[in-house]
């Protein structure tokens, strides 16, 4: 472990049990399946993925918000996973998160006063006159007026809201935000200013970011570096640029191709490549690659051989079993009908 | 214009409801004409009017509190406003099909599928109960559904968003619509599904010549799928335009600070997006002049106090601007 990671996942898993009983065996869904991933301080890490991919859960997970059946997270260097619960309350303070749809996560019997108050007073970081004082001004940091410090969630739109939940967070000068898809709810013009807020933030507050979205346009803006995530795996990590422009894993690329370019010409010209079906069940997903019910490039071993994530290029991973360091292309790879390289 | 003929025109549609707050005036003036086999997106964030200008077409506006004040829909050749409620439940579904963003709440849980889909042809084409099983099957094929015989006597909850939006598109187009609006058809959506959806839609309209409305936030989605397009904001049309023109020359800062805002790949990260500041007006206050000056970057003091002009560019692009022109040509 180098010094400069902030967060250190080992192996995380996250299995719930669905079903079971008498008459029935139980099933288990591996919501994340051994996610080993380093975040390191001052980054935004973007972690995307489609619905029911488990990026949400591996969020929730690290802050131990959902408990972990396996692996470890570390935080400088602790072991969160194992911290016995009241620890753990005391390192929340450290560690916060922005959540998706800022209105369920607001009391609607609290006004913004009091929303942005209670962290303070609840880890005792100030006391009386002095947290109305913090409170107005984390309301200026995030951009809202002092004036509406008696106003309750309701009387606001869904980016004002979002700002009190990021006001809430950043209440206990935490090191660590987990942003759950934090501007998926709101307006475009809307998704810009809350963009720039948290990239304004961290340069202040040298903030760290798991940046979880499906907004790979976002992911790309925000994010130092891209962990594609599928069906409780991690199947490629790159830096974003990289992700971007040259993807390795037939997922990844499927998942580029498929974002839509605000640019008719560039529209016209492309040729998406469009994945059939849908995401399989993660109760039962299937064997070997998880992904080769619906990659074109799939072979026989695919089936049967689970693919580990790998280095293929410097700082850029992939977990595909048809890629290797020496051959990393896999359309090339595909062409000239070499079968599972990265297993030799 | 073109030689195909006119499916739908509509001229200086006004849609207000009254609230406790006053009179919200959710569509305020909106033409537009939509040829056979063309397809036309509305553009603009929530509250701007853009599902409610598609809900008037369909004639589906809850009276009261909303009504349709002003202006005219003709859809080929028809006064839809002058229709009697029966008439327009025949064109409804039938020549006009919609498909909307949540196909869960859009579909009934506890019917089957097949009873569904067999509904809109028992009802508009006059269809038996065993011809109309046998084209619900055809159109769940139509749609891309595996293994449709078996598939179509399965309940909603088994099936995945992105088939059950299939199917919504296919009991839209049982009856071989002349028109079908498409009300944010992939929000709720995953990108890889919702290409799958775009390109679904973008083959059937080849095959069966429908033309369409699609309506979205989503400038991407736009860009790739549509002929022209209605840029809305506060319950006005901010700016119209062939697709290409508006993209590559807007006339309206609005437009403008819209596409500017969507992240951009090929930008450095690290540098600041482009934002609109400040946040959509309250439409039942709307200031006395431009109800986007307050956010806007050019705003002049006229912008305050004077309705800004509906300019035209040229015949097919307008926009709703005191400066109209000036930001066409890049200033």
């Amino acid at each position: 472990m180098t010094n400069n990671d902030l967060i250190k996942l080992e192996n995380l898993q996250v299995h719930y049990r669905v079903g079971g009983g008498l008459f029935s065996q139980a099933k288990h869904v591996k919501a994340v399946d051994g996610v080993s991933l380093d975040i390191k301080k001052g980054e935004t890490l973007g972690l995307v993925g489609e619905s029911g991919c488990g990026k949400s859960t591996l969020g929730k997970a690290i802050l131990r918000l959902t408990e972990p059946t396996g692996g470890k997270v570390f935080y400088n260097g602790k072991d969160l996973a194992h911290l016995p619960q009241s620890e753990m309350r005391d390192q929340r303070k450290d560690l916060q998160m922005i959540f998706q749809d800022p209105y369920a996560s607001l009391n609607p019997r609290m006004n913004v006063g009091q929303i942005i108050g209670e962290p303070i007073r609840t880890f005792g970081l100030a006391n009386g006159r002095n947290v109305d004082q913090i409170v107005q001004e984390l309301m200026e940091t995030v951009g809202m007026s002092r004036r509406f410090v008696k106003r309750y969630p309701h009387e606001f739109s869904g980016g004002q809201r979002q700002r009190i939940g990021i006001a809430r967070a950043l209440a206990v000068d935490p090191e660590f935000i987990v942003a759950d898809e934090p501007i998926s709810a709101l307006d475009v013009s809307i998704q810009a200013q809350i963009m720039n807020l948290m990239e304004k933030l961290q340069a202040e507050k040298n903030l760290t970011y798991l940046f979880i979205s499906h907004d790979l346009r976002a992911v790309r803006h925000l994010s130092d570096r891209v962990a594609v995530m599928y069906l409780g795996k991690i199947v490629e990590l790159a830096p974003g640029k990289d992700i971007y422009d040259s993807p390795l894993m037939p997922y990844t690329q499927a998942l580029i191709s498929a974002v839509p370019v605000p640019d008719p010409e560039v529209e016209a010209k492309r040729d998406r490549i469009i994945l059939q079906g849908d995401v399989p069940s993660p109760i039962d997903p299937p064997a070997g690659c998880h992904f080769h019910t619906r990659c074109q490039y799939a072979i026989d071993e695919c089936r049967r051989n689970v693919p580990q994530l790998v280095q293929i290029k410097p700082a850029h991973s992939a977990a595909c079993i048809r890629i290797s360091p020496e051959h990393p292309n896999i359309i090339a790879n595909a062409e000239a009908g070499l079968g599972a390289v990265g297993l030799e | 214009m073109n030689n195909n003929g006119t499916i739908l025109s509509v001229n200086d549609l006004k849609t207000y409801f009254q609230t406790e707050d006053g009179v919200v005036k959710a569509v305020d003036g909106i033409t537009f004409t939509l040829a056979k086999g063309e397809t036309l997106g509305i553009v603009g964030e929530s509250g701007s009017g853009k599902s409610v200008t598609n809900l008037s077409v369909m004639r589906l506006i809850p009276e009261p509190p909303g009504k349709i004040v002003g202006g005219d829909i003709i859809f080929d050749g028809t006064d839809v406003r002058a229709l009697s409620i029966d008439e327009v439940r025949k064109i409804r579904g039938k020549r006009i099909a919609m498909i909307f963003q949540d196909p869960m709440t859009s579909l009934n849980p506890f019917l089957k599928i097949s009873t569904q889909l067999m509904e809109v042809t028992q009802l508009h084409l006059g269809h038996t109960k065993q011809q109309a099983y046998e084209h619900a099957i055809k159109m769940l094929e139509t749609v891309g559904i595996p293994d449709a015989k078996s598939r179509v006597d399965g309940y909603p909850h088994e099936f995945s968003g992105g088939m059950r939006q299939r199917v919504m598109i296919a009991m839209a187009l049982s009856c071989d619509p002349e028109l079908l609006i498409a009300d944010e058809p992939t929000t709720a959506l995953d990108v890889t599904i919702q290409a799958q959806i775009l390109e679904l839609i973008k083959d059937l309209r080849e095959r069966m010549g429908t033309s369409v409305i699609l309506i979205t936030h989503d400038l991407g989605v736009v860009a790739g799928m549509t002929d022209k397009i209605i840029v809305m904001y506060a319950g006005k049309v901010f700016e119209q335009a062939p697709t290409k023109e508006l993209f590559e020359r807007p006339a309206n800062p609005y437009t403008k600070g819209l596409l500017k805002s969507v992240p951009d790949p090929a930008h450095e990260q690290g540098e600041p997006l482009y934002q609109i500041p400040g946040l959509p007006p309250d439409v039942a206050h709307l200031p006395p002049g431009c109800p986007f000056a307050e956010r806007c970057d050019r705003a002049e003091d006229i912008c305050r106090s004077e309705y800004p002009p509906f300019v035209e560019i040229n015949e097919n692009h307008h926009s709703l601007c005191h400066f109209a022109k000036e930001v066409y040509d890049g200033n």
